[in-house]
């Protein structure tokens, strides 16, 4: 099933893209193809095969609780584009937290 | 050109450490070298000529007090501009990024310091090392030094092409598709995808998490071994990093010898959509094997065509997370007006550029709900198959061969605009991101129809690293002394 | 037109579920090694880590993982064999990254519950997982009316907070209680507070924000056996108001039911003052998290051993402390509720341990001892005097070394950290004054410096002694066993 370029608007708004029409116009049947391309996975004959999320085989890789050196105030705010009160400013939050 | 920028790294450690050159003059070589062919190349991002010869005069220093010498003692190397490195701006070739210095330094350049190194600058790459091109940069493209016209590769083009042009002898790079692997086979160079988890990611900006890996560059194989040996082995800072002994890459680049070895050609990387020349030169690459007393063996691996579809829904998963932060909010560009969702919206709008918006949307679309069994899912059970193909091959042959990408370079701006047509060059390096076992390129000669280098892929299982070193090293030396010649003596891109 | 609580209760049967956020006490985060301390300056307890920098890792705190084992084990959880970090996409400003490192569907821990006592019975609350996961910064407001989000200017944000670790422990939802779903609401919470406390895994302040609830409400039809639909309010941050944002849902949800409105599914927020809930961000457009595995880290795959070895390691749990201590000291509930507010269970059982009396031991640190620690503004537990000093003090009173004046003086001694109460009762001579013979000759002067009083003594009112005693008491100072001097008084002039 194509995507439609409300489904496309749709998930620039979930990726925080704010796109212009034309951009939207120009993507959309990109995506499209794209997708239509990887949607090929969904052939392969996969039942009772586990999902890979990491090839290493590794588990349980923790550190311990000591403590470590932090970055000084400063340094932690030096690419900040806006700061108040040594916090990074940022503009007014609409929504709620999730 | 100075006679120092054609020597390689393990020549100029030797020769530094041995104080028949100072790490300054062998640095203020690479730098004029820089100054000399950048305009044209366009390899680097960044050079820090400065913070070059301070690093290059401590090297002098420290053997001056008769300090021991690392082993990559004045060496000069181009980093790609997505370690992170104190003192240096660290853009990842966007324009969300630029100006961003980083307050702390990745792993593997603290590493490469304390060996010694000179870290040069930093190298163009498509924006956040997606693309196979470097024309994603948010800075423009990086040229090949064998035809300014051609690109390349990518996404460490400006890596690969910084070492090919001689204006260092070494790079890093990462791949995450291929991106060290393909570059560095299209300008005529050696380079290396290490098995993942050997080499650190911590400080290297994320592109994919699972499939990321920083790698080394460089001109010969040797050289290309001496730099995974120095930059790989566990790192605690990440926890996907192997807590295993670096395997002996040096020492098997030092072992030129394939004789009982048997070598699998991997039947599915053939056919529709490989260049005439490339095929050509791979197989003469087998018959060279051959003479040298490898068993060549044709090998199947039935799932490695879904490799590209699996490949193109987990890597922009990953990235439409991973580049999330980049919002505006606590560092890089800010732009727009009205309330913090806005501006998010509108910086990330005009920060990243065309392909970085498609794998986001693209991996925004594959994580949703009522999407994810469909396409992450399934994709993440091709994985499982691919490594399974793989540990059946592994199981009969000791390394796999393949072409690393099924062209030569190919023009500025052919493919700009189509991305399947672009993601195609990473078909045959895919696999071993998905599976996390090693592979490298390697050159074996030109396309007869248009005189580009091509390489040969050789991937081994994970953490056996060390053995397609030894394949490379036999390949490397029987073609070279098969030409008289180095490859890289017949670049004509540049006249400098 | 509202609906009283009493009514929606005689249609509605309520069913609540709990999810509490609970920062754990580590020393440090829970992916990278900044510390944890409240009250920083800030931004100064940040790193590449937590601020989500670019090319920065986390890696996972071994003992936020131990602490979350031990907290499902005191929730009587399966503790899974084997699990999975998973990312939690959305914007926001306060979270570095633009997503939260959380768990999704294989939880660490699974499978529990608590029982809580409410008005002598026991009911049992279902606990569905707890999980590990990370907290985000701090946002202050600019602009607009008192430091709140809507109509503010422009925030600034302090990401000391990001990162440290936090467990969420969700309930299964909780019917049948009736009329106590409130109550059993807010002993739920209590009685988590006081696991956690005795697990020593966080310091379980609601008020700083240490533990905080979002409580889901729903109603069902009475008898009909279908659940509602459920809101979600959030901001719950003290155990009074757990209590109250349940009771005004039950009562504001009954409303739009009898209605013939439909309960939305939403966010609410609970405001503290009027103690209502008013409507947040409605779920049906909720955002889509896309979660899944989080890429940067490996699984986590507790051996059996480590699980063991945590287990071995649980302190006794408040129930089953209750039970025993119920019996041994022969307490009422609210008796021992009112030791286990003033956080004085410890104390008072080393108290008994060191060789008082269980009603003596609670007498001293519920009476003099709770009396100073609240002039003081301190926990009594926090006193600089130890449960074996209280049980000396306990001791020499009853072997009538001392009276409770002297007492008094003991321990406020110690309390001064002039030492031990025997160093104190050598150093000032406090002992009671305990030979008659030299009470007598003070008696023989007080009954000469009070002949009138002597007479009316004499004369039968027994009562007038006092006057006598008290001239005693004057010229001893103090020291004399009052009851003592007073038999003295009477058998000297009646004898």
């Amino acid at each position: 099933m194509p995507i439609t370029r409300d489904d496309v608007a749709h998930l620039a708004r979930l990726s925080r893209l704010a796109l212009g029409d034309e951009e939207l116009d120009h993507l959309a049947p990109q995506l499209n193809q794209i997708i239509s391309a990887v949607a090929q996975v969904q052939e392969v004959a996969a039942e009772g095969i586990p999902p890979t999320s990491h090839a290493t085989g590794l588990a349980n890789v923790y550190r311990d609780d000591e403590p470590r050196p932090c970055l000084t105030s400063q340094e932690a705010l030096a690419g900040a584009p806006a700061v108040e009160m040594q916090r990074f400013k940022v503009p007014r939050i609409l929504v709620e937290e999730g | 050109m100075h006679e120092l920028v054609k020597k390689t790294a393990v020549e100029l450690a030797a020769a530094v450490s041995a104080g028949e050159v100072s790490a300054e003059e062998v640095t203020r070589a690479h730098l004029d070298r820089v100054a000399a062919v950048d305009g044209q190349v366009k390899a680097f991002l960044h050079v820090a000529a400065d913070d070059a010869l301070a690093q290059a005069r401590a090297v002098d220093a420290k053997r001056a007090r008769g300090g021991e010498l690392g082993p990559l003692a004045g060496v000069p190397v181009a980093v790609k501009d997505l370690f992170a490195t104190v003192g240096m701006p660290t853009t990842c070739g966007s324009k969300i990024l630029a100006g961003w210095v980083p307050p702390y330094e990745s792993t593997v350049t603290a590493r490469l310091r304390a060996a010694g190194a000179v870290l040069l600058g930093k190298t163009n790459m498509d924006e956040f090392a997606m693309g196979s091109s470097t024309e994603n940069s948010g800075f423009g493209p990086s040229r090949n030094p064998w035809d300014l016209a051609k690109v390349p590769g990518g996404s460490s083009g400006g890596s690969a092409a910084a070492v090919a042009a001689f204006e260092a002898p070494l790079s890093l790079g990462t791949d995450t598709g291929g991106s060290i692997r393909q570059p560095a086979a299209v300008c005529g160079i050696v380079g290396t995808k290490p098995t993942y988890g050997g080499s650190s990611r911590y400080g290297v900006v994320a592109f994919a998490s699972s499939l990321d890996t920083p790698g080394p560059l460089a001109r010969t194989v040797l050289d290309a071994a001496l730099l995974h040996q120095v930059m790989s082995g566990h790192d605690p800072m990440d926890a996907t990093s192997i807590d295993a002994p670096v395997p002996p890459v040096v020492e098997a680049a030092r072992h030129a010898d394939v004789s009982g070895m048997t070598i699998g050609v991997v039947s599915e990387f053939s056919g529709e959509g490989y260049q005439p020349g490339v095929m050509s030169r791979f197989a003469e690459a087998v018959e060279v094997l051959q003479s040298l007393g490898a068993k060549v063996v044709e090998v199947s691996c039935p799932h490695f065509k879904y490799a590209l579809p699996a490949y193109y829904l987990i890597a922009p998963s990953e990235v439409s997370s991973n580049l999330a932060r980049f919002d505006g909010m606590r560092y890089g560009l800010r732009t727009g007006s009205g309330s913090a969702e806005e501006v998010m919206a509108a910086t990330r709008a005009e920060g990243f550029g065309p392909e970085v918006k498609r794998r986001i949307m693209l991996g925004t679309y594959a994580l949703s709900s009522g999407y994810y069994d469909a396409y992450y899912g399934k994709a993440q059970q091709v994985r499982t198959l691919i490594i399974r193909d793989f540990e059946a091959a592994f199981g009969q042959v000791d390394v796999l061969i393949s072409p690393p990408t099924p062209t030569t370079a190919f023009d500025i701006g052919e493919r700009a605009d189509d991305p399947m047509a672009m993601y195609l060059a990473d078909l045959c390096t895919i696999p071993s991101n998905l599976a996390g076992n090693a592979a490298l390129s390697v050159p074996v000669g030109l396309a007869p129809e248009n005189g580009l280098p091509v390489g040969l892929q050789v991937m081994a299982p994970p953490l056996a690293d060390d053995r397609m070193y030894r394949v490379a090293a036999a390949v490397e030396a029987a073609f070279d002394s098969r030409r008289g010649h180095p490859l890289l003596d017949e670049a004509k891109g540049l006249e400098a | 037109m509202t609906v009283t609580y009493e009514e929606a209760l005689t249609r509605y049967e309520p069913v609540f579920g709990l999810e509490t956020h609970v920062e754990l006490g580590t020393r440090t985060k829970m992916f990278c090694g900044c510390v944890t301390t409240f009250g920083g300056e800030p931004n100064s307890q940040v790193c590449p880590v937590c601020l989500g920098l670019p090319g920065s890792l986390p890696v996972v705190n071994r003992m936020a993982i131990e602490y979350a084992i031990k907290i499902g084990l005191a929730l009587n959880c399966s503790i899974a064999s084997w699990c999975r970090f998973a990312r939690k996409n959305y914007f926001y400003p306060d979270m570095p990254k633009d997503f939260q490192i959380s768990q999704y569907d294989e939880p660490l821990c699974f499978e529990g519950y608590l029982d809580v006592s409410v008005g002598g019975e026991v009911v049992r609350v279902g606990i569905e997982r707890v999980h590990l996961e990370e907290d985000t910064g701090k946002s202050l407001h600019v602009g607009g009316a008192t430091g709140r989000i809507h109509g503010a200017e422009y925030s600034l944000v302090d990401y000391n907070r990001a990162g440290i670790p936090l467990v969420e422990i969700v309930t299964k939802p909780v019917p049948g209680t009736g009329a106590d779903a409130p109550e059993v609401a807010r002993a739920y919470v209590t009685e988590l507070r006081d696991v956690l406390r005795s697990l020593g895994v966080s310091d379980v302040r609601m008020e700083e924000g240490s533990m905080r609830c979002d409580v889901n409400t729903s109603l069902s039809v009475a008898g009909s056996g279908v659940w509602g639909t459920r809101t979600e309010t959030k901001n719950v941050n003290s155990l009074r108001s757990v209590e109250r944002a349940v009771r005004s849902e039950i009562a504001r949800q009954a409303f739009v039911l009898d209605n013939g409105l439909r309960v939305r599914q939403e966010t609410r927020h609970f405001h503290e003052e009027s103690g209502e809930t008013t409507s947040g961000r409605s779920k049906e457009e909720a955002q889509d998290y896309r979660y899944f595995p989080e890429p940067d880290l490996v699984p986590v795959a507790p051996p059996a051993e480590w699980v063991e070895a945590v287990r071995a390691t649980l302190p006794e749990l408040p129930s089953a402390r209750r039970a025993r201590l119920l019996g041994a000291w022969s307490l009422a509930e609210g008796e021992y509720d009112s030791l286990r507010n003033a956080g004085a269970l410890d104390v008072v059982e080393r108290t008994v341990a060191a060789g008082s009396s269980p009603a003596d031991a609670r007498k001293w640190w519920m009476g003099e001892l709770a009396r100073r620690a609240n002039d003081s503004g301190a926990e009594v537990a926090s006193l600089p005097i130890t449960p074996a000093d209280v049980a000396r003090v306990s001791a020499l009173v009853s072997a009538g070394t001392l009276n409770d004046r002297l007492a008094r003086e003991v321990l406020d001694a110690v309390l001064a950290g002039e030492g031990s109460p025997d160093e104190v009762v050598a150093k000032h001579g406090l002992a009671v004054v305990s030979d008659d013979s030299a009470l007598l000759a003070a008696i023989d002067e007080a009954i000469a410096a009070n002949p009138d009083v002597a007479g009316k003594v004499r004369g039968g009112k027994a009562a007038a002694s006092g006057v006598i005693v008290g001239a005693v008491m004057k010229a001893t100072r103090g020291k004399a066993d009052a009851a003592r001097v007073r038999d003295l008084v009477l058998e000297r002039l009646t004898a």
